[in-house]
């Protein structure tokens, strides 16, 4: 019993910083209808300006100043975020935004290694509450008692200030009909900033008041997404009493985890979200959202024709240019060129659920290393033969899309973006932690092809062979009647439903079909690589993919592959620098403002306006 | 105090208003009548800027209005009030009112809660609802009551009588009379000429969002080949 109590207070403490973050990015939400991906960024500013702070500022006092302080400050942070990156795309489509977001992530990566450097930070114990007190007993870290008192007063002043405010009021009626709010004569930009500027600040506040129960490090921008999406989905997006609720739930379920079973944490979490998604599919205190976009950009979609014979002549002569590499390029242009084969394989497994589908996943890394980690696991643990593990590695992914698929569907839009990247960061979780199976962050090694595939020009052949034949296999079934059943499913889930497409099932299998493709990709990489890391499996990677998609421009069939090639040789290029995440982050912001077609769309629409360009004929 | 001059329309590609356009003097109740898809809620939204006209302009107290982005509009006192009503459903009826409020405005009057509760006594008793919970003539008196926060010289009113009971529909012309008669000016679209003509002096009449009448009510009386050709029996 006493045990028991000491569970739940350590759980209820926990629960503090998760429960600001997701308030705020619920607030932000809520009246920009802008998920901020980037919160988790404000999270981890929040901790690194909080330390930097308690370093200068002495005593108790300059300890809750340095976390008061941390929030003001990365309020204003975020008030240049949403002023800068947000307010020339918040008549976007959501893809445009959710991918600003991400160059505000990549920037904020970088800004902070540079200002603050790789190493993790420990965080300093907060003045006169260093000790413990006896509460039945059992040890109860002071602090603990601190963040039990502190989380029900903000969330009271919080709750104040939206239901008996005027602010209050106009930020709930902007939730609901932004436009007629002004109509009425409220300037909106205004609002969406004080918002925004309340939703980060409460982002910092959670940075810098867990920083005595951890510190700051590189890696917090990330990990905070997936128990941060999990509480607002299971909360109910918008609502504050959800995620209240939600956070103390999952927190003090982590820690009787922690207790208990050790290893499964992460996924008692998953589990927890998939049971009330069961029961109430907009979370506990939430309502039914209108569908988002669906990926869909600017003017209606040009019906996609299949190619005319000039295109086909130019694909049919690149691909002989690519097949004649070994004649004139050195191996290293092979490997080159056998790893952007592979990427745009990827990536054009993703442009199909988006495009196509609709599907905005934040996740398809997934599928693309877990391919690779079926592959890695079957020959490191069953002795698997290479051709064996490479043909199981695109069914096992595909398998894992169905299942996670499964979940995920049962929501849309910015719902089911944020369920996909959480259950990627479930499965980068699994590899990371489970080390005795995966070899955990030192990944699974010594994973080579065949005997007949060990040569590089060989292997060049193999992965040419299966990335184009992959590549055209989506593109014929993009033109096949299931290909026109999942666009009618994207376009209007109504009528696809009344001339009898059974939407829910054709968008399974797509999202299915598309993690195959994805996995197939991965297991061409593990053995071109002949090692697999958890890296694979990343947030980061899953965004490279979205990225190329959005380089490449979503509604083009070809934009999956032309983004890739572009992205690749950005990366190269970029990848010299030490800081090229904070090159890629503002380029992606400036693509986003500035070429929201993406660079086959932008082409087109250029082509069109120079030359008239007769109606269509390229893909 | 208002003119609309030869503004053209679009959603999309569809062309929706054509060179239409209309004065509105001030004190006046002018009346903006068609069918059912003649293009009468366009016209208001292009004055709020809601839909943002091509080409022509939209005169408000001689500045131009093209352009602006709709809070300005209305914080000139220009106010608007929705056909679908968009009233907050989450919010409670005063909170609505909370949102519409805006500072005193010379020329026009000062509206408080209270003196909206006297106007719609149906509203005082449910100050404490949510929209949600309002009937549908209540959900029109709040929608009015709301852009009334704001103080306006102008109302632009979309359809009130739209979809509402007999009697509620004749409360909304006195409502209307009563606040001619404070000074404010009004553009009211309608499909309802019986309706029009008990509170309107002057009335526009659009077909395919082109004008095809601009007079008085007694002369459209005196018309009633225009009647009949443009409005519904
Ligand atoms: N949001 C919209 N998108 C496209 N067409 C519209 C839209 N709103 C109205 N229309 C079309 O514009 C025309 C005028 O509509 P509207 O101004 O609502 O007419 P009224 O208010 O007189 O009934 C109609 O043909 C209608 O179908
Ligand atoms: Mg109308």
């Amino acid at each position: 019993m006493e045990f028991f109590v000491a569970q739940i207070l350590t759980g209820l403490a926990n629960a503090s910083s998760l429960f600001l973050v997701a308030c705020g990015l619920s607030l932000i939400f809520g009246v920009t209808r802008i998920v901020n991906f980037a919160h988790g960024s404000l999270y981890m500013l929040g901790a690194y300006i909080g330390y930097s702070l308690m370093q200068v500022l002495p005593g108790m006092i300059g300890f809750w100043g340095a976390i008061l302080l941390a929030g003001v400050i990365v309020g204003v942070i975020g008030v240049a975020i949403e002023m800068l990156v947000l307010r020339p795309v918040y008549r976007a489509p959501e893809l445009f935004q959710l991918v600003a977001t991400f160059g505000v992530i990549l920037v904020i990566q970088d800004l902070a290694l540079i200002i603050w450097g790789p190493e993790d930070l420990l965080g300093p114990r907060a003045p006169g509450l260093r000790g413990v007190v006896r509460i039945m007993g059992e040890p109860i870290p002071k602090y603990d008692i601190a963040l039990l008192v502190i989380t029900p007063l903000v969330a009271v002043a919080l709750w104040y200030l939206i239901t008996r405010t005027r602010v209050g009021v106009l930020v709930r009626a902007a939730t609901q009909d932004r436009e007629m709010v002004g109509a009425l004569g409220v300037n909106q930009a205004w609002l969406f900033t004080g918002v925004f500027a309340l939703g980060s600040a409460l982002a910092g506040l959670g940075g810098a008041l867990q920083l005595p129960k951890g510190g700051a490090d590189l890696m917090m921008d990330f990990n905070i997404l997936p128990p941060l999406f999990v509480v607002v989905v299971v909360g109910g997006m918008g609502s504050l009493p959800g995620a209240y609720l939600a956070a103390i739930i999952i927190s003090v379920l982590n820690v009787f985890g922690v207790a208990y079973m050790p290893q499964s944490t992460l996924v008692l979490m998953f589990v927890v979200m998939i049971v009330v998604l069961m029961i109430r599919p907009y979370g506990l205190f939430g309502r039914e959202e209108v569908a988002g976009e669906h990926g869909q950009a600017g003017e209606p979609e040009r019906p996609i024709k299949p190619a005319s014979d000039k295109i086909r002549l130019l694909v049919t002569a690149g691909i002989v240019i690519l097949a004649l590499l070994p004649l004139y390029g050195s191996s290293f242009a092979q490997v080159l060129t056998t790893d952007i084969l592979i990427f745009c394989l990827f990536a054009a497994s993703l442009h199909f659920l988006l495009g196509l589908g609709g599907m905005v996943s934040f996740g398809h890394a997934a599928y693309y290393g877990g391919g690779a980690y079926v592959a890695a696991l079957l020959v490191t643990h069953a002795g698997s033969p290479m051709e064996l593990a490479f043909i199981l590695a695109p069914l096992g992914a595909g398998l894992a899309a169905l299942v996670i698929g499964w979940v995920c569907l049962r929501l849309t839009g910015v719902y089911f973006a944020m369920l996909t990247l959480a259950f990627a960061q479930l499965l980068w979780s699994l590899v990371f932690q489970w080390g005795t199976v995966t070899g955990g962050d030192d990944g699974l090694i010594n994973i080579w092809p065949a005997e007949w595939l060990k040569d590089t020009t060989i292997y060049f052949y193999f992965a040419l062979f299966f990335a184009v034949g992959g590549i055209l296999v989506m593109r014929h079934v993009a033109h096949s009647p299931f290909g026109y059943a999942l666009r009618a499913a994207r376009d209007s889930e109504r009528q696809a439903e009344a001339t009898g497409i059974n939407t829910k099932q054709v968008q399974l299998l797509a999202f299915g079909f598309a993690g195959m493709m994805g996995g197939l990709a991965g297991a061409l990489f593990v053995f071109s690589k002949g090692s697999v890391f958890p890296n694979e499996l990343e947030i980061a990677r899953s965004f490279d993919a979205l990225i190329v998609v959005f380089l490449g421009g979503v509604k083009t069939l070809s934009g999956g592959v032309v983004g890739a090639g572009v992205f690749k040789a950005i990366e190269d290029v970029l990848t010299r620098f030490e800081y090229w995440r904070l090159i890629m982050g503002l380029l992606i912001i400036f693509v986003v403002i500035l070429a929201p077609d993406g660079i086959v769309g932008s082409l087109r629409k250029a082509a069109r306006r120079v030359g008239g360009l007769k109606a269509g004929g390229e893909e | 105090m208002f003119e609309v001059e030869k503004i053209n329309s679009f959603y999309g590609k569809a062309h929706v208003l054509r060179d239409l356009s209309f004065s509105v003097p001030h004190g006046k109740v002018v009346a903006l009548l068609g069918r059912n898809g003649a293009g009468k809620s366009t016209t208001m939204k292009s004055i709020i800027q809601l839909v943002r006209p091509a080409s022509g302009s939209v005169l408000f107290q001689g500045q131009q209005m093209i352009g602006l982005p709709p809070h300005k509009i209305a914080k000139l006192g220009l106010g608007y009030v929705p056909e679908e009503r968009r009233i907050f459903t989450d919010l409670t009826v005063s909170e609505n009112l909370m949102v519409g409020l805006q500072p005193p405005r010379d020329g026009a009057v000062t509206w408080t809660q209270d003196m909206l509760f006297d106007l719609f006594p149906n509203l005082a008793e449910r100050r404490n609802n949510r929209g949600k919970a309002l009937s549908g003539g209540e959900q029109q008196m709040l929608t009015i009551a709301r852009t009334l926060m704001g103080n306006p010289r102008f109302v632009l009113l979309d359809e009130p009588s739209e979809g509402v009971a007999p009697v509620i529909v004749e409360q909304m012309a006195q409502v209307i009379k009563q606040l001619k008669s404070e000074g404010l000016t009004i553009l009211l679209s309608e499909q309802n000429l019986h309706f029009a003509q008990a509170v309107a002096d002057l009335a526009v009449i659009i077909e395919g969002g082109a004008q095809v009448y601009f007079g008085t009510l007694q002369d459209l009386g005196a018309h009633p080949e225009i009647r009949d050709a443009y409005l519904a029996a």
